[in-house]
């Protein structure tokens, strides 16, 4: 297969690599710093950090403008955008902002609700949803075109991810979901913090039934825990996550002094556990503000050194 | 239906405070169906008023009337021969109902006694629930008679989002998720083959987008 785009992460996984991705949030505040040293403490480790886009509605500094932070380091940045605070013209101006500092990778969101933000009481937009931004990048890169019709002089050239939750509700068009996003044209997706390996598992023998591995590279979604309260927010609070009991009470059962070490051991054989699940082409690691922790996860897993490719 | 509820008493106390002759004006439409501005609401709200105003000593005159309809010229006309009567309207009709009561009679100050909240329905007795945000370009029949703009917190054409959870929306466990209604219903009018379909950029220029919306139809013109 040949590459679409100049995205190393594209170039990696055509080379039929194991991709490895990892994300930072940006501040809450203006000191690049805080982006600049997260991003220092994984470079050596991931082919593509994830910038996100005002994560779970709570207000930050912009993906775009991380992303370029990441872009002056010389790592590869991949652009969280949400539907959910820009209509179609804010939408595509960034994406023509971010084509303008050689941003290659996108990642096409829907959001989370506002109400779970500390903007509780804003308006939202949703103006385009998740499916027809991935519709949208690939008229601007493939066919040189705005929403209206007009050329685009310079087109983006980005690769075109989403993301898949095998976990949400309801299972049975978790499968379906995915042949769509695929067929507004996707290219790689990240799947939700896997927890449920037998559901994770399942889903992917779905997609490949279909031969939907071979259309998309999926990246598998892991989250190490910190702490066995961290389990057990993430089983109950966060809305379509999956985390079993047996996982909880893994985690419970170790003295707290130690559970962050347990958090990783679970990250490290899962990783390893789903290298051997058909149709996973690599690995999205969000180490929530947790990033330090992201190297020795990657080499524990057997994933390091990351492919040389320039 | 508009489905409207009624204002906390204090803040209609607060718009009405300062005028001597007030009319409260129930209407016989929505309002009486969702009863937060009806005959019954309107009779409530006087009651409560003239008790106010006697324990805080002063003489207001309150007048009731419910007409047929606030938003209709016809029935806004009935009171147009004793609107002068009355410092104040305090209208318990939906939005619209109240701005055509101001827009007919110029020069009566006029209250909103009802907060309108949306078009939708009763579920059962003491609930209602929104159905529909008049977009202008009805797709219930791509998705299978299930509103994803009014139903969806996220107003998805191409949902579920990834926080559906056991049918449920992520904003709340006690709303439903619009995009599992629409897929259990797809699947039972043997239709689940459609969820594939993508649905194509909306034209939001129908719908509040597109700026304040009239209908002219010649046909029906005088
Ligand atoms: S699609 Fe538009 S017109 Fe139809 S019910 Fe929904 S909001 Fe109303
Ligand atoms: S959970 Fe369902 S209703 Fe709520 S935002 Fe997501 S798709 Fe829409």
């Amino acid at each position: 297969m040949s590459t679409k785009t100049p995205s190393k992460l594209e170039e990696i996984l055509t080379a039929g690599h194991l991709a490895v991705t990892s994300e930072c949030g940006p501040p809450r505040g203006s000191d690049p710093e805080d982006i600049t040293k997260k991003a220092e403490m994984i470079r050596n480790h991931v082919d593509a950090i994830n910038i996100t886009d005002n994560q779970t509605s709570v207000t930050r500094l912009c993906s775009l403008a991380a992303c370029v932070h990441l872009k002056m380091m010389g790592i590869e940045p991949t652009l969280q955008m949400v539907v959910r605070d820009r209509n179609r013209i804010a939408l595509q101006s960034d994406i023509l902002g971010a084509a303008s500092f050689d941003i290659h990778n996108i990642l096409c969101l829907s959001g989370d609700h506002q109400q779970f933000g500390d903007c509780p009481k804003g308006q939202n937009v949703f103006d385009i949803d998740s499916m027809q931004l991935i519709q949208t990048v690939r008229l601007m890169r493939d066919e040189g075109k705005f929403l209206g019709g007009d050329e685009i002089k310079r087109p983006p050239q980005m690769f075109v991810g989403a993301a898949a939750n095998p976990f949400a509700d309801p299972f049975e068009i978790r499968v379906p979901r995915l042949a769509k996003k695929i067929a507004a044209g996707v290219e790689f997706i990240q799947t939700q913090c896997i927890y449920n390996l037998d559901k994770f598992e399942l889903w992917m023998k779905l997609a490949c039934d279909r031969g939907l591995h071979e259309k998309v590279y999926i990246l598998a979604g892991v989250t190490p825990f910190k702490s066995a309260g961290m389990a057990k927010y993430m089983k109950n609070r966060v809305p379509g996550m999956d985390v079993p009991d047996e996982v909880v009470k893994r985690m419970s059962g170790v003295p707290k002094e130690k559970q962050a070490e347990e958090g990783i051991n679970i990250c490290v054989e899962s990783i390893q556990r789903l290298k051997e699940v058909e149709g996973v082409r690599g690995f999205h690691i969000m180490a929530i503000e947790w990033e330090e922790k992201v190297p020795e996860i990657v080499e524990r897993s057997g994933l390091y050194p990351r492919p040389d490719i320039s | 239906m508009i489905v409207a509820e009624k204002k906390p008493i204090e803040e209609i106390i607060d718009q009405v405070k300062d005028f001597q002759k007030l009319l409260i004006a129930g209407c016989n439409e929505c309002v009486t169906v969702c009863e937060a501005g009806g005959k019954k609401e309107v009779g409530i709200l006087a009651s409560a008023l003239r008790m106010y105003f006697m324990n805080e000593g002063k003489k207001v005159e309150i007048d009731e009337v419910t007409l047929e309809r606030q938003c209709d010229h016809e029935y806004l006309e009935e009171i147009r021969d004793r609107i002068d009567k009355y410092d104040a309207v305090l209208s318990l009709a939906c939005g619209v109902g109240v701005q055509f009561m101001a827009e007919k009679y110029f020069s009566t100050p006029v209250f909103p006694g009802v907060n309108t909240c949306f078009m939708g329905a009763a579920e059962e007795r003491g609930v209602w629930s929104e159905r529909c945000q008049a977009c202008g370009q009805c797709i219930l029949g791509e998705t299978a008679g299930i509103c994803p703009i009014s139903r969806c917190a996220k107003r998805l054409l191409n949902g579920p989002c990834g926080g559906s959870t056991k049918g449920k929306c992520e904003i709340s466990k006690d709303l439903d998720c619009a995009w599992q209604l629409i897929l259990d219903r797809l699947k039972e009018l043997d239709r689940l083959d459609d969820y594939e379909k993508i649905m194509p950029i909306k034209d939001w220029s129908t719908e509040r987008a597109g700026g304040p919306r009239k209908v002219v139809r010649e046909d029906v013109r005088l």
